[in-house]
């Protein structure tokens, strides 16, 4: 797919330049004459859209460790100056800490494109598993990003996190202590989390050039999930797709800049304008919204170990979900029983994320039913995590699995180019009776 | 490791034979290698580990007499909170009743405190789930709450209901008078 170089060089510089390192005809290639598949649709968009913000991500950062102090006793105050004094610190700040939340937001559409459409599947598993490596690097950067500002959800939350690696038998103490260099959470801790949280969006970045690298070899998977046949299937990159992708971005700024204008704190939590007291601990502990359904899951088990286990399970397994799924057939369209199991797995992490928001023992309508199953009210919000956790892991390792052995898909299109040509509305004339027998 | 093969010709010292000189330079070479890059890794590793001068402020002197009976004082010592707990009559013996009940980790109440001293109850007040701050007098036992997970610990706190595995931990500690303890 990624073909021969199509770039000719058109003066002397470029010619000169070009014979000794082809940094032109590389950008050429990736960004110009990409042969793209001509039915992307705007699922396809948040790629660019995360590339820029982990840009956006990168320059307020930069910015704001110029003024930002990691010590305990001046970080939450540096942090204040930022958003008082200095100049548009209030802007940059806002924009750092919203850009957090939008980028998430694009990375889970992303991913939930990629569940949908079976972007995942041969030959894109290692373009998949470099895009769990960089959730799980964005994941890394988030929860040590957010203990920076030394609030009181700061300094807890840092608490509860580190804490689960002392749920590991022999070895927890030990690595507890490693990680906060101290008997606690304190100054040493601090001070390593920003040094990590600067390193990490680079790492970040090194993975990015991986995942697109990794992307323009099969190149893109497409709404069919049937192969490229031919050049009729695609598009040149430029300006097809870099106009789409842009068209994109500017709705995706609108939600961003709403959020950074006018409900700048929505996303965030009143107790970490509390400065960090390690004395007294917030009544209501919760991460950032982005890691609720995790939450949810740690929360929905009674034993500690078990809890954070299952927790990290839930991540390993998307590392693993290649093998997992066994229908040949990449794209939903064609397969209407994986589609409604998987609308009810993306309904299963919602409200995974709700209950992770609520108070465990809290009832999930009315009163409590009086009716206790085990530990806790059947009308509770555990007892829904466990629903729901079930239900996630389930969808992984049981209803893939065995739905790509018994599911009979729907005749699929010939090319990319059939179903636009012929009528949508009837079948395909060029369908076959297996199509899952097909590459 | 002892196939050396440099170009067609047969080798003299196939897999079997005697290790040659060059064999045992390859060995020695890489085994230095490795040994010079964990010596180069840990201390990378290690400076992350408490520094001297954390380790030195380890220890913390504190005056009994400012806890009234039935009263809980919390001071911060390692970074993380120290409950000092006056305990009245009526709770020791809650605590002494129960030592024979189910419990999550046994320990009875005599086991947590000094000898001759069951009124004060030395504990680190930090949740053994995951490490939030229990609330003195909360729960269904009359020791600690949890507000995080929702942890239950009673009069001697040891846990007795919610997700912490672990009676709250008694420190290092010793009476250096009546009314005086050197905890660390």
């Amino acid at each position: 797919m990624s073909g021969h170089s199509t770039y000719e060089p058109k003066t002397g510089i470029e010619r000169w330049l070009d014979t000794r390192l082809p940094i032109v005809r590389f950008a050429y290639d990736t960004a110009i004459s990409f042969p793209t598949p001509k039915n992307l649709n705007y699922w396809w968009t948040f790629g660019g859209i995360l590339a820029l913000m982990l840009g956006i991500q990168l320059v307020t950062g930069i910015v704001l460790a110029m003024h930002y102090v990691p010590h305990v006793d001046y970080a939450f105050a540096s942090v204040e100056r930022i958003m008082r004094d200095v100049n548009y610190g209030w802007l940059i700040r806002y924009m750092h800490a919203n850009g957090a939340s939008m980028f998430f937001l694009a990375v889970y559409i992303h991913m939930i494109r990629n569940l949908y459409y079976g972007s995942y599947k041969a030959p894109r598993e290692v373009l998949w598993i470099l895009g769990c490596l960089i959730y799980l690097a964005m994941m890394a950067t988030a929860f040590i990003g957010y203990v920076l500002p030394w609030g009181q959800m700061s300094f807890h939350g840092a608490v509860v996190i580190t804490n689960l690696f002392g749920a590991l038998p022999i070895i927890g103490g030990p690595i507890t202590t490693w990680l906060w260099g101290g008997f606690a959470v304190d100054n040493p801790t601090l001070n390593r989390f920003f040094s990590l949280h600067y390193l990490l969006p680079f790492v970040i970045a090194g993975l990015v050039v991986l995942h697109i690298w990794a992307l323009h070899v099969p190149g893109n998977n497409n709404p069919t999930g049937v192969n490229v046949k031919s050049e009729n299937d695609t598009v040149p990159f430029h300006p097809y797709y870099t106009v789409k992708d842009g068209f994109a971005i500017a709705v995706f700024l609108l939600l961003y800049a709403s959020f950074v204008f006018y409900n700048p704190n929505v996303l965030g939590h009143a107790d970490n304008y509390i400065p960090a007291n390690p004395l007294v601990t917030p009544a209501h502990i919760v991460p950032e919204w982005y890691f609720l359904p995790f939450y949810a899951i740690l929360r929905a088990v009674p034993d500690k170990l078990g809890g954070v286990l299952l927790m990290f399970g839930a991540i390993a397994t998307l590392f693993v979900l290649p093998w997992l799924d066994t229908s040949k057939v990449r794209s939903m369209r064609y397969r209407p029983q994986a589609k409604l199991y998987f609308w009810i797995f993306v309904l299963a992490s919602l409200v995974l994320g709700y209950c992770g928001g609520q108070l465990p023992d809290d009832p999930v309508i009315a009163q409590p039913s009086g009716l206790m199953l085990l530990d806790a009210d059947i009308n509770s919000f555990v007892w829904l995590s466990r629903v729901a956790t079930i239900y996630f892991f389930a969808y992984f390792w049981v209803i893939l699995p065995v739905l790509g052995l018994t599911e009979k898909p729907l005749p699929m299109p010939e090319s990319i180019s059939e179903p636009v040509l012929s009528h949508p509305a009837t079948t395909p004339a060029g369908a076959v009776a297996s199509p899952e027998k097909r590459g | 490791m002892a196939d050396t093969v440099v170009g067609a010709t047969p080798d003299p010292h196939a897999p079997g034979e005697d290790p040659s000189r060059r064999d045992f330079i390859h060995i020695a070479a890489g085994a230095a290698a490795v040994g010079a890059a964990a010596a180069i890794v840990w201390p990378l590793v290690d400076q992350m580990n408490p520094a001297g001068d954390t380790l030195a402020l380890a220890s913390i002197e504190f005056d009994l007499t400012k806890v009234e009976a039935g009263q809980q004082v919390v001071v911060k010592w390692r970074g993380k909170p120290l409950f000092v707990r006056n305990r009245t009559p009526d709770q020791i013996a809650a605590a002494v009743k129960d030592d024979h009940a189910q419990l999550r980790d046994p320990a009875t109440d005599e086991s947590r405190h000094k000898p001759g001293k069951a009124n004060w109850l030395i504990l680190v007040g930090t949740c053994t789930h995951l490490g939030c701050v229990p609330t003195v007098g909360g729960g269904d036992y009359g020791g600690w709450f949890c507000p995080c997970h929702g942890s239950h610990y009673d009069t001697s706190g040891r846990i007795r209901k919610g997700p912490a595995p672990k009676n709250l931990v008694v420190p290092d500690y010793a009476f250096l008078s009546d009314t005086k303890i050197k905890v660390g």
